[in-house]
């Protein structure tokens, strides 16, 4: 039993530090701020939440400590980092940062137009 | 992280800084939760919590800081 919660926890730490390695090597070499914000948003938050999982699971099992801060932790987290990487994509946006120029869609650019004639 | 920081430092906008300070802060949490775990003990669990907070209440306070310039908006002029 015990074994086998081992290599569980193992492979949560694992895939934990894969992920926010993805999440690093994607805010080096991605191109524009759009494309880092949403590399280090969502890798970085899977990454955290797998390592915590795996952080509750060991002192769960292992120790018999049922804390229930850290999984506080990983809820609040997977609340607010998706409203962190909004929050900072549109001030980008609004403070003119340019986008990369293969992009091909750029929905916001028009919105003023569009709301100009639907009002 | 040495990625990150390079980000931080060299980063040719403002907001490219922002988005890697906001990541670091996540990695600093994964790094509490394992020397946690690497030294058998759960005083430092608080410390989680306490750094994701801070960590959110950074990025939302830059992010306003760069579409307004203002942080606090008072509405009340009159």
């Amino acid at each position: 039993m015990t074994e086998i919660v081992n290599y569980i926890i193992g492979f949560f730490l694992l895939a934990g530090g894969f992920l926010s390695l993805v999440a690093s090597f994607g805010v080096l070499r991605l191109p524009d701020v759009y494309t880092r914000n949403h590399a280090a948003s969502k890798s970085a938050t899977l990454g955290i939440m797998c390592i915590l999982l795996g952080t509750f699971l060991y002192f769960y099992i292992v120790h018999g400590i049922f804390n229930s801060k850290v999984l506080l932790a990983i809820v609040f987290i997977f609340v607010t980092a998706p409203v962190g990487g909004h929050l900072i994509a549109r001030a980008a946006y609004h403070s003119g940062a340019k986008l990369w120029d293969k992009s091909v869609r750029d929905d916001l650019k028009d919105k003023e137009k569009y709301d100009r004639q639907h009002s | 992280m040495l990625g990150l920081i390079y980000r931080v430092i060299k980063g040719p906008t403002t907001p490219d800084r922002v988005v890697a300070l906001d990541a670091l802060g996540v990695n600093l949490i994964a790094i509490v939760a394992l020397v946690s775990m690497l030294i058998d003990s759960d005083a430092f669990l608080e410390v989680i919590l306490l750094l994701g907070i801070l960590a959110f209440i950074g990025t939302v306070s830059f992010s306003k800081f760069l579409e307004k310039g203002a942080i606090i908006e008072r509405d009340r002029n009159r």
